[in-house]
């Protein structure tokens, strides 16, 4: 039967592949409507200057070219800045000064996209270069170049935010018996999902109605905010339609308002056209939010068994020109106090400082709820960083130190309440599917022989759902989510969420929930999402939320259709509703079998034959407002080997085991732990944004930056332990991220591991072959 | 566009007819010299099946065949194609039959957000039309100029070893698996 469904559980195939792989998938670049314009953007090649004219006349001479936006125009119509979501904000146009290298200086608009090009080509801009700070170190020293002059503050500091137990982890720290001590530099990456931005934005001059195809990952919430920002030219939110259509990729990149948005809705409301405005792959990667650039001192106390007692966390953090980061409102660093991790510290404080640079903005996800990643690389590495320090086995050290799965739910000193867990268990269940025991004696017998090979480990805890209204907002809309459900008369369904998939495979894991709850086959039920003219409101899919939150609400939408639908079969069956029972995916009369009503029936008498004094019909919505977050865990085991003459570090073996509760569709959770190992492996080994002095970007295109291919990327093996959510109403916790936050630590703990008898302790990411044949020269192991 | 402040480029660029058969349909249009093939398929044909991931030829969302090889369609200009044929992912069902690369994908869930997709099962014919029977190195070898920030490529791989393994099986007769 359950077959037949194809409810919670189930590898059924996923229902949107049929569009993609024949080529007729529908994303924003797809998008053509007739007198369509299109708009593309000049940019500063400074990363700090004074713009002292623009010269639009050789672009307004070429032939097709309609206008020429520069942030002057902007000025009358009070758009030159926009809010972001951390109550700052950003330019849209600079008026005055470029603040970092790449930052949109002027629009184009033509009749062709070859057209606004040479449009841009041909604006010539006369800048006067001014002093630079791209360190956000220095950023915070007294005297450092002001990087915001339209700020009150005459200084580059955004804001200081600490959580936890201060006095009482400062006495643990002097009373502890061993404390290790780690810098740790995260740094700044780029989601770079393979479409990058754009929209096409079309206003009807006649009805004041704004539509526009938008690569979003939160097309409510941005349907707000263009409500809010632009509702004194006359925007109003009932005539406003955000449709996200198909999404290449989202990871993070896709939540922010970025001003190429804003003026293809500028130009579009102006000029009374269609405009379609779609970023080159140099502009997605130059100027579009970048994740993590977190500058971190990571103290650890424990006793001398190692025993962990207290964590101490300092961090600077680098948000570029503007704090345009997409965090919860609340909490300016994220989730990052998630930093304890799976072990139980009495003690900890965590404290994070935000800095300004001549840099783009910084501080949206990576493929990771809210700078989750940051805290499970940092804990990672430096419980072995102690395992090292106090020579024990990292696995024991873990072992020893779990939180047991008898304290679940479990409070965290810095403030969550941990759903559930067993992190032995999964622990335990890597250590022997890779073969621990047996990798630690070849490792010793090739140390022997001067071969280098590490076994590194990770046993993150993440959190992610958010969130719980009372601590979560963006721009005050509360973090819940929504579904609704509609059964057709013949017992067909249309299920529409507040949510939006970028590739995770909605169309399919949330027509499975509704098929488990309604009993009615996966493929009668169609799910829509990403047009707020149809899509009840919702905030959206990034953080790993949508299972936890929008698949709460899609349980809870469904078993209130149930509900009703159990009156009208206790009518059809001429029973009490009391005696009627949910079996097999029927409504049956209790211990008589053969008097049932399937949900079909049901639904058809829904409009045909309700009780008299129901309402006919049989839909209904739910706005879910999660009780807590979750808490995904796991355990990954990393093999690698380091090549003495090149530096080379190759995984040769990464076993990952993830709990994430209630598995929907256990054929797309192993889909999306492939891809998170993979933009786990990434940061670990390849990518990086790095700047020269100057605030010049090393690194702005697909040339530079590192994404791993085939090549790179080794076979992943998967394996799962299940340990269900006791609050979500199916149980699930999420998937979509633990794997990007749990293995950048296990790479490096295991390239750490392979060098730590020469007296390596940390190496930062990304660990390339020219930091390890540094290493390795300064060893003298080089070959 | 990028960082440049260049002088303006020449407008009114040169015009030209290009022949072009893409699937099996003959297609005859002006146009622009400069104008790459990817746009051509895109905006003068409205294949949009043809994506576009980046502007270094590096990705490989733009990968068709032209005659028959795989080429990055950003890098080739449509008059550089005239006289050729063009596959695209438009053209790989045929008579209402998902070529067997097509079907691989599905199964073996070998797509997520379906961007890179087309690009992948184009380089992913070629390689079968050359090798019926790759090893896993040779696939992954064929798949690294295709970029895909989704899967992790583990499926990629077991959907174009599905694909081999169901075009043996129709060409020579043999057992499902049996391959």
């Amino acid at each position: 039967m359950a077959v037949e469904i194809g409810g919670i559980g189930q590898s059924v195939k996923r229902k949107e592949d049929a569009r993609f792989i024949r080529g007729r998938g529908n994303y924003v670049d797809d998008v053509k409507l007739p007198g369509m314009l299109y708009l593309d953007i000049a940019r500063s090649p400074y990363a700090h200057a004074r713009i002292k004219s623009i010269d639009t006349s050789k672009a307004l001479a070429i032939p097709g070219v309609l206008a020429v936006i520069t942030g002057k125009d902007l000025v009358p119509l009070k758009l030159e800045w926009m809010p972001t979501l951390m109550s700052d904000r950003q330019m849209v146009l600079p008026t005055d000064t470029v603040l970092y290298q790449a930052q949109e200086v002027a629009a184009v608009v033509a009749t062709e996209r070859y057209i606004a090009a040479d449009g841009v080509a041909a604006i010539e801009v006369d800048y006067e270069p001014l002093p630079v700070v791209v360190d956000p170190i220095k950023a915070l020293q007294p005297g450092a170049t002001l990087v915001r002059e339209d700020r009150e503050q005459k200084d580059n500091h955004i804001w200081h935010w600490e959580v936890g137990d201060k006095a009482g982890t400062d006495k643990a720290f002097k009373d502890a018996e061993v404390v290790v001590k780690q810098d740790i530099y995260i740094p700044r990456i780029h989601v770079s999902s393979i479409e990058t931005c754009g929209m096409v934005a079309s206003f009807d001059k006649i009805n004041g109605k704004l539509t526009v195809w938008m690569t979003t990952q939160a097309p409510h919430a941005i349907r707000t905010v263009i409500a809010l920002v632009a509702g004194h030219l006359g925007l109003s939110e009932e005539r406003i339609r955000v449709i996200s259509p198909d999404i290449g990729g989202g990871f993070g990149g896709k939540v922010p308002v970025y001003p190429g948005y804003v003026l293809a809705i500028g130009a579009s409301v102006l000029t009374g056209h269609p405009v379609k405005w779609i970023e080159d792959r140099s502009e997605n990667i130059q100027a579009d939010s970048f994740a993590r650039d977190y500058h971190i001192t990571a103290e650890l106390a424990a006793k001398k068994d190692g025993t962990m007692q207290a964590l101490r966390v300092k961090t600077v953090a680098d948000h570029g020109a503007f704090d345009a980061a997409a965090n919860p409102s609340k909490y300016p660093a994220g989730l990052f106090h998630i930093i304890t991790g799976s072990y139980p510290f009495a003690k900890s404080f965590v404290e994070v400082d935000g800095a300004y640079t001549n840099k783009p903005p910084g501080g949206i996800a990576y493929r990771c709820s809210f700078r989750v990643t940051e805290a499970a690389f940092t804990i990672e590495r430096l419980v072995d960083v102690l395992a090292l320090e106090i020579k024990k086995d990292p696995a024991e050290l873990r072992m020893q130190n779990f939180i047991p799965p008898t304290a679940f739910p479990y409070t965290s000193s810095l403030g969550w309440e941990y759903d559930s867990g067993d992190y032995g268990r999964a622990l335990k269940l890597a250590m022997d599917k890779i073969g621990y025991a047996e990798l630690r004696k070849e490792q010793a017998a090739k140390r022997a022989k001067g071969e280098l090979m590490g076994i590194g480990i990770s046993s993150f805890t993440e959190i992610v759902g958010a969130g719980p209204s009372k601590h979560f907002d963006i721009l005050g809309i509360k973090m819940f989510d929504s579904c609704e459900i509609r059964v057709h008369p013949t017992g067909k369904a249309m299920v529409r969420l507040g949510v939006k998939s970028q590739g995770q495979g909605h169309e399919t894991t949330f027509a499975q929930i509704v098929a488990e709850e309604l009993g009615l086959p996966v493929g009668d039920i169609a799910v829509e999402e990403g047009d707020t003219d149809t899509a009840p409101y919702g905030l959206g899919t990034y953080a790993s939320r949508s299972t936890p939150v929008a698949g709460g609400a899609t349980a809870i939408a469904a078993r209130k259709i149930r509900e009703k639908a159990k009156l009208i079969a206790a009518h059809l069956l001429e029973a009490s509703p009391d005696d009627i029972e949910w079996k097999d995916y029927k409504f049956q009369v209790k211990g008589v079998p053969a008097k049932s009503k399937t949900m079909q029936e049901v639904a058809f008498a829904a409009y045909t034959n309700h009780p008299q004094g129901m309402e006919a019909g049989l839909e209904a919505v739910d706005y879910y407002d999660p009780p807590n977050l979750t808490f995904p865990f796991g355990s990954y085991i990393c093999v690698v080997d380091i090549d003495r003459g090149t530096g080379e570090v190759k995984v040769r073996r990464f076993v990952a085991v993830d709990d994430c509760g209630t598995i929907i569709n256990p054929m797309i959770v192993e889909g999306q732990i492939h891809g998170g190992l993979t933009m786990g492996l990434a940061p670990a080994l390849y990518e990086q944004i790095n700047y020269d002095d100057d605030g010049n970007i090393q690194g702005g295109n697909f040339m530079d930056y590192l994404l791993p291919t085939a090549m790179e990327t080794p076979n992943w093996e998967t394996a799962k332990t299940t340990t269900p959510s006791p609050h979500h109403p199916i149980g699930a916790k999420g998937v979509g991220e633990s794997a990007t936050v749990g293995a950048p630590a296990a790479i490096a703990n295991a390239v750490v591991d392979a060098l730590a008898h020469l007296g390596v302790r940390h190496i930062d990411i990304p660990i390339t072959p020219w930091k390890v044949q540094k290493i390795l020269k300064e060893k003298g192991v080089a070959e | 566009m990028a960082v440049e402040t260049a002088p303006a480029t020449t407008t009114g660029t040169r015009r030209m007819k290009v022949h072009v058969t893409v699937n099996g349909q003959a297609h005859e249009v002006e146009v622009e010299t400069r104008t790459l093939l990817v746009h051509f398929l895109r905006e003068n044909l409205g294949m949009t099946g043809t994506h576009i991931g980046c502007d270094t030829t590096n990705c490989g969302a733009c990968t068709v065949l032209l005659n028959g090889r795989p080429v990055k369609s950003c890098t080739v200009f449509a008059v550089q194609a005239d006289g050729m044929s063009v596959a695209t992912v438009e053209g790989l069902e045929k008579d209402g039959k998902l070529d067997p690369v097509q079907e691989g994908f599905h199964e073996e869930h070998g797509l997520q957000c379906g961007f890179c997709t087309p690009g992948m099962m184009i380089t992913a014919a070629a390689l079968l039309a050359a090798n019926p029977d790759p090893s896993e190195l040779q696939i992954r070898q064929a798949i690294s100029g295709n970029l895909c920030r989704c899967t992790g490529y583990v499926n990629i791989v077991k959907s174009i070893q599905y694909a081999a393994r169901k075009t043996r099986e129709t060409a020579g007769g043999k057992a499902p698996d049996g391959g």
